[in-house]
């Protein structure tokens, strides 16, 4: 009996090795091509490729500067601004939405008929509606009804509400920032509910029996036994939303919030470089995403069953 | 294991031809740094169509109507190198583009001419990929502000809320005029205009800011139109004029005359009423103007009476500008430098010889 070798296409080994070489170079010549392409069609356009612009002064004025900005600053102080307010956004939201998702997700198990039904409607509402629709409805329907700037309604001598925002202790929130930070909490707090409730019936009914047999009250039973088994669940899916939330962050422009995307709008749009900002705007939005997502996975680690 | 191997190299053969291709390409494409030359006139005469960018969104420059047609200043210059071309003023398809897409439009061939209140400035002229044709119209940037508000000047809007659009000069008209003036304000900056409009509408800004004419023309669609003044200040000059792609010398001379013709036909009295009487004129000029005498077209790649034609299906530039803003339209707009030279204003047409 000879052992002979099967032929080089039956060999599995082969396959596999050949499998991913071949994606690698699909890949890779798809990118060259579509970089001859741009760089043939840039030439003829007579448009040179290049970010020397980013160092030309900005000229135009933004409304909301963490740190100091004027109009003589370069493209890229502003595109600086620009990311700052998008980390505002994120960071608040992530941090709001959290805590909406969480309570809505776990009021929907309530045994109280009102509480569960609330939050019922408020998941179904804001989870079935376009987000863009959303912050037009709070920048339109809300926050531009306030009254104006002249009669500020001052509640408790804490909250101030006008045309020009929202006020708490002296610190105002421009109507902008608050329709985008209520917008994008609110949404994305829905489908965080539904990711809380659906981990929070992942666990088994036996760790509730268990755990009210020990005498423990239902509160203690969510926060000492079911909550730290669901977070196993909702943990991944989670980090999505995170990630769902710091890009749709970008629907900023649509109501005047000058984040990063529409900094480097006008940057485009004033420099004419529309292939430079794209490439920027999507290798900062790649970082942002990479960054939420690193951080997501040491915290799903820490929550994993770990097997003694 | 030597099968592995060879098949491996056989597999990255075809991945390393690429690569060594691509290098060769690139070396080569380098001694080519000048623009290839298009021809867009005649992607357009093939065509049978003329793909003209309009904003869509301003009455009296480019309008759609209730009647689904479009009107206006902007639209009547896409009508008039529609008949200069085709002797049709409708063999054009209108692209609604709103101030981010217009120049990449334009420089991608997705239109063949912006026709779209857009300021000529000298950025945008050298380093946009774009060519300008004559100013069609004079502009200057302008503050709107309500009666109420109480706001007579640009001085009174210190650390007011000031809405205007972006992308558009007027964002950095607006950021010079207040540096200069020292007057700090809050910018609410969309790209949209019709939420720019409906966020001062809504009174979240003390004012907003645009072309004057824009100014104007939005007004119109206000809630309470008469109780919105626009200050006397102006804040810039914005000549208004059609661009083509830059890298087509005669693709911008066809545009070029065309909005000459419009002007020179004016200058000498023809318009779509009395084309016909004029047929049989004796000056040697209005003969070349009309194509009557010589073949001036010819050097455009059009039929010598291509001005004739322009005149016949959309008028003179009185006419145009009568139709669109004139005092019998909502926006009653005074020609003032808008007028010929020989009275007085900016319009001059050089010679047709």
């Amino acid at each position: 009996m000879t052992n002979s070798k099967p032929p080089i296409w039956r060999d599995s080994l082969f396959w596999q090795i050949a499998t991913q070489v071949i994606a690698v170079v699909l890949a890779i010549s798809i990118v060259v091509i579509l970089g001859m392409n741009l760089n043939r069609n840039l030439r003829q356009l007579g448009i040179n490729f290049g970010f020397d612009f980013l160092q030309q002064q900005a000229s135009f004025d933004i409304g909301e500067t963490p740190i100091n900005y004027s109009p003589t600053d370069n493209y890229i102080r502003a595109l600086l601004i620009g990311l700052l307010n998008s980390l505002k956004i994120a960071v608040t939201g992530i941090i709001l939405t959290t805590i909406v998702g969480i309570t809505a997700g776990i009021a929907r198990l309530s045994d109280n008929w009102l509480v569960r039904n609330i939050s019922s409607v408020y998941v179904e509402i804001f989870r079935n509606t376009p987000l863009l629709l959303q912050l037009l409805f709070w920048y339109f329907s809300v926050f531009l009804n306030f009254p104006k700037v002249d009669n500020k309604v001052s509640v408790l001598g804490v909250f101030g509400f006008s045309q020009n925002g929202i006020e708490v202790f002296g610190v105002n929130f421009s109507p902008e920032f608050a329709t985008l930070l209520l917008g994008l909490t609110f949404y994305t707090g829905a489908f965080i509910a539904e990711i809380v409730r659906g981990g929070i019936k992942s666990v088994a009914k036996g760790q509730w029996e268990a755990g009210r047999s020990l005498g423990l009250k239902p509160g203690l039973v969510m926060r000492f036994v079911i909550f730290p088994q669901a977070l196993r669940v909702i943990i991944p899916p989670l980090t999505s939303q995170y990630l769902n939330l710091t890009k749709n962050s970008s629907l900023a422009i649509a109501i005047g919030y000058p984040d990063v995307y529409f900094v480097a709008s006008t940057t485009f749009n004033q420099t004419g470089k529309a292939v430079e900002v794209m490439l920027l705007i999507m290798f900062t939005y790649l970082i942002l995403s990479l960054f939420i997502s690193l951080m997501m996975n040491l915290l799903n680690r820490s929550v994993q069953i770990k097997e003694r | 294991m030597n099968i592995h191997k060879s098949a491996l190299a056989l597999i990255l053969a075809p991945f390393i031809f690429t690569l060594s291709a691509c290098g060769g390409e690139s070396g080569t494409t380098d001694n080519t740094t000048k623009p290839i030359t298009r021809n867009i006139g005649s992607i357009v005469k093939t065509r049978g169509q003329l793909m003209c960018g309009v904003s869509g969104e301003l009455p009296g420059f480019s309008f759609v109507g209730t009647d689904g047609n479009y009107s206006g200043i902007d639209v009547d210059v896409c009508r008039a190198v529609a008949a200069a071309l085709f002797d049709d003023p409708n063999a054009v398809e209108f692209r609604n583009l709103n101030s981010k897409e217009r120049f990449t439009a334009l420089q991608t061939g997705e239109v063949d001419l912006l026709s779209r209140n857009t300021s000529w400035t000298f950025s945008r002229d050298t380093s946009v990929g774009l060519d300008f044709a004559p100013v069609v119209f004079y502009d200057g940037q302008a503050m709107m502000v309500n009666k109420s508000s109480g706001v007579k000047s640009l001085a009174d809007l210190k650390d007011k809320a000031i809405c205007a659009q972006s992308g558009t000069t007027t964002e950095q008209n607006l950021a010079d005029q207040m540096r200069k003036r020292s007057i700090t304000y809050k910018p609410v900056v969309f790209e949209d205009i019709n939420i720019t409009f409906a966020t001062y509408a809504e009174g979240r800004c003390n004012g907003i800011t645009a072309d004057r004419s824009a100014l104007v023309s939005r007004r119109t669609t206000l809630p309470k139109p008469e109780d919105n003044i626009i200050l006397d200040e102006l804040l810039s000059s914005e000549p208004l004029a059609p661009a083509v792609a830059k890298g087509d010398p005669q693709w911008r001379d066809t545009v070029k005359w065309v909005v000459y013709a419009l002007i020179k036909a004016e200058e000498l009295g023809i318009n779509s009423q009395n084309l016909a009487e004029f047929a049989n004129s004796n000056d040697p000029e209005i003969k070349r103007f009309l194509g009557t005498e010589g073949n001036l077209g010819a050097g455009l790649g059009l039929s010598s009476d291509f001005a004739a034609r322009v005149v016949k299906h959309v008028g003179n530039y009185g006419e145009i500008y009568d139709r669109n803003l004139g005092t019998q339209t909502k926006l009653n707009l005074p020609r003032n430098q808008n007028q010929l030279a020989t009275k007085g204003g900016l319009l001059y047409a050089p010679p047709f010889r």
